[in-house]
């Protein structure tokens, strides 16, 4: 047992503190702070930059730009980016297409798409979502069907977030319809501009458009965009979704709001329930931040870990709570969600406060939802 | 940062394990001997000093093994799991820690050579049912006043270590022998003891000189660490136990975890014991390697989220077996008491609460990497 980081470690750390902090624009890391809605150029901008200084994609493969970091020192960059209020790279490029792709991918594919996918040249949207298949993913309906070279696309995806900024998409598609469930399925790549392929905007409680549907009607795809074998799409579906031991809570950009909270606050801070309510969430927090330390520095092997589970779960949760503590800071400033800047006298975190409140009940439901979670506690963990 | 134990650490778990299971692994023989005076097993308490478990966090001049905080907090989470009535958390953590920080030479060596060596049991009288026990000059030393309840273990105690007003200010510390007082010993809800002590010009001798608030204060921080990691013990087979019953138990035709309601509640349980575990392992890291405000934040930090979880999961732990839960015979209902001990003996969540939100507003954010 060690309390401290290693001289090594603590080194690693002020140096990523160094760079997030001077090198990435204080125009975007101003934004993530105040919670604005970052505009396509923000986020492409600043995963260049992360990726110029190797820190975009550190957990792929070395010879396509990782870094052979441990996971102690994934989850510090993780951290450390989310506490400099800097933008997490892109997760569907960084987190899940580019692993599957280094993991199952062919060599023409690997040096087409990772040098700019890890560059965000390339911004991916994810295809997994059905109407009719949510938690319940692999009854997805989504056909693709050989046609000479071509694979002939046609259904509906949809929660494709920032679909509205997509080069391309990773699909799951059924190829084998007569095949069980999760047996004839296939990860396909699409270009989002070939013919036939529709994006439309779902606007969102929050009023903002951050998700979509994406339409297929025959949309052609060249057979070489197959990832893997074919009808063995779940297994890199699985490996995709169960990849990440590290960053699965959001922990860092949680104290760092709730942090920002205690500004806010002002002189509520004096009333003996809000400050036991903003120690109350601390805790819990710390408590959070030492388990995904506890998983982080524990693991040797590299396989997921079951505690993940705890970890999206108490991870989302709590950042549910804390955007709820900041709308009853706010008050009745919190209805003056639509003021523009030049029109009002609140302040911006005030009328952020319930768009954002609003936003993060997703958290609870994507990425398996926490009833999916707790499943996966009962059975896998505790044997029920 | 590690959260590993190393090869020593772990043999030590095992060997502790291994001797506190041979007995109280049979819930029986944990119920008959609390159900006797003085509610833990003397013979017990011997092997545990043969082992060497008793001297653990005392220097080897004083006569313990020089161990530190995390070997001690193994030992309590060992004996947690199984609800083992010595007291080791209050006569070698509490009182014994007083000791070794406020003795003098002799004293240390005479009373924690004693303690390690299993032949003497120490209490810490603290509390008072009142007004506060006075402490006075006599003509060779001093004598105490007033009544101290509840001092666990008080009545069987052979050495009483005291808090007491100082005549000039301030808060000293004393040993008293136990049959100098006047006691009167009765049984604790989770089958410990506990007693009225009433000191009537009683003989003391003082544990350091002047006022030892701050020795009380750290010693206290570092027992309810120890506390919590007792309390993980004891949480950790609540939940065994709860997840063991749900896959036997049949009703309506069918074991209990074919019940989804049923099977998320226990995944709820083991968040908080996760978290806990966590938040725990910190704190007695912080009590190896912090400074005394250090170790004050993580303990209120700890004993905050022990509290929370505490009552979560033994609460759950007794809904979730039904009305079994509530028998004496059954081990579960046991290990909610125990839970519910460990949380007010020092303290509960929100003591701690309330003096952390006095300070919320004076730092940015907790980083436990700092």
């Amino acid at each position: 047992m060690q309390l401290k980081l290693s001289e090594e470690d603590a080194a690693f750390r002020q140096e990523l503190r160094t760079y997030f902090t001077t090198k990435i624009p204080q125009e975007i890391r101003d934004a993530v702070a105040a919670r604005r809605e970052l505009t396509k150029e923000q986020f492409v901008q600043s995963q260049q930059i992360l990726n110029a200084g190797g820190y975009a994609v550190p957990h792929w493969p070395q010879e396509w730009g990782g870094r052979g970091w441990s996971d102690l020192q994934r989850h510090i960059w993780h951290e450390e980016l989310q506490r400099a209020c800097v933008p997490v790279p892109l997760a569907f490029n960084a987190s899940m297409v580019g692993p599957v792709i280094a993991a199952f991918g062919s060599q023409e594919q690997k040096e087409k798409f990772l040098p700019k996918t890890a560059n965000l040249d390339i911004w991916w949207s994810q295809g997994f979502s059905e109407p009719d298949a949510g938690s319940d993913l692999a009854s997805l309906r989504t056909t693709a069907v050989r046609d000479g070279d071509d694979f002939i696309v046609n259904g509906q995806k949809t929660w494709t977030t920032l679909g509205q900024h997509g080069d391309w998409i990773f699909c799951l598609v059924r190829t084998d319809p007569d095949a069980k469930k999760q047996a004839g399925i296939s990860f396909l790549l699409i270009d989002m501009t070939t013919p036939g392929l529709e994006v439309r905007p779902i606007e969102l409680i929050d009023g903002g458009h951050e998700v979509n549907e994406v339409w297929f009607t025959d949309v052609r795809v060249p057979a070489e965009n197959l990832v893997g074998e074919l009808n063995h799409g779940w297994d890199y579906a699985k490996f995709l979704l169960g990849n990440e031991r590290v960053g699965v809570a959001p922990v860092g950009a949680t104290k760092r709001v709730l942090a920002n909270a205690k500004e806010w606050a002002g002189d509520q801070l004096s009333d003996p329930l809000v400050a036991s309510r903003i120690v109350e969430l601390e805790n819990e927090l710390l408590a959070l931040e030492l388990t995904a330390l506890r998983v982080a520095a524990n693991s040797a092997d590299g396989k997921p870990h079951p505690a993940s589970s705890v970890l999206k779960l108490k991870g989302t949760e709590l950042q549910q709570a804390v955007s709820e503590l900041v709308v009853d800071l706010a008050g009745p400033a919190s209805l003056a969600s639509g003021a523009p800047d030049d029109a009002t006298d609140l302040d911006f975190w005030t009328r952020r406060a319930t768009p954002a409140y609003l936003n993060l009940r997703k958290a609870s439901i994507y990425g398996g939802s926490n009833e999916i979670q707790r499943q996966i506690i009962s059975r896998t963990i505790l044997g029920l | 940062m590690d959260f590993t134990y190393d090869d020593e650490q772990r043999a030590l778990r095992e060997a502790v394990r291994g001797l506190v299971g041979s007995t109280y692994g049979d819930f029986e023989n944990r119920r008959r001997t609390v159900a006797e005076d003085p509610g833990f097993d003397d013979t017990m308490w011997k092997r545990l000093a043969e082992m060497g478990v008793l001297g653990l966090p005392f220097d080897e001049e004083d006569g313990g093994t020089g161990a530190g905080p995390i070997e001690t907090s193994i030992v309590a989470q060992e004996l947690g799991r199984v609800l083992a009535p010595e007291p080791f958390l209050t006569s070698v953590v509490l009182a014994g820690g007083l000791v070794a920080m406020a003795g003098s030479d002799e004293q240390r060596a005479e009373v924690l050579g004693a303690l390690s060596a299993g032949e003497m049991v120490l209490a810490f009288a603290h509390d008072e049912p009142g007004e506060a026990v006075l402490a006075t000059h006599a003509s060779d030393g001093w004598v105490l006043f007033g009544v101290k309840e509840p001092v666990l273990h008080g009545a069987r105690a052979d050495r009483l270590v005291v808090s007491a007003a100082l005549p000039d200010g301030g808060t000293g510390l004393f040993l008293v022998d136990g049959s100098t007082a006047t006691r009167s010993g009765y049984p604790t809800h989770d089958g410990g003891r506990a007693a009225r002590v009433t000191f009537d010009a009683t003989p003391a001798t003082a544990l350091g000189a002047g006022d030892q608030s701050a020795v009380i204060d750290l010693v206290l921080d570092g027992t309810r660490i120890m506390a919590g990691n007792e309390a993980i013990g004891a949480m950790e087979v609540a939940l065994e136990s709860t997840t063991a019953y749900l896959k036997s138990r049949k009703q309506f035709g069918v074991t209990l975890n074919t019940f989804q309601s049923l099977n998320f509640r226990a995944a709820d349980m083991y968040v908080s014991l996760e978290l806990t575990r966590s938040i725990v392992a910190w704190a007695t890291m912080v009590l190896a390697e912090g400074t005394p405000e250090e170790v004050a934040e993580a303990s209120a930090r700890a004993s905050l989220q022990v509290s929370r979880a505490g009552r979560h999961i033994g609460q759950e732990a007794i809904q979730l077996h039904g009305g079994i839960g509530m028998t004496a015979e059954y081990a579960v209902g046991s290990y909610t008491s125990r839970l519910t001990a460990l949380d007010h003996m020092f303290g509960d969540g929100n003591h701690h609460l309330r003096s952390l939100a006095g300070k919320v507003g004076g730092y940015d954010e907790v980083d436990p990497l700092a």
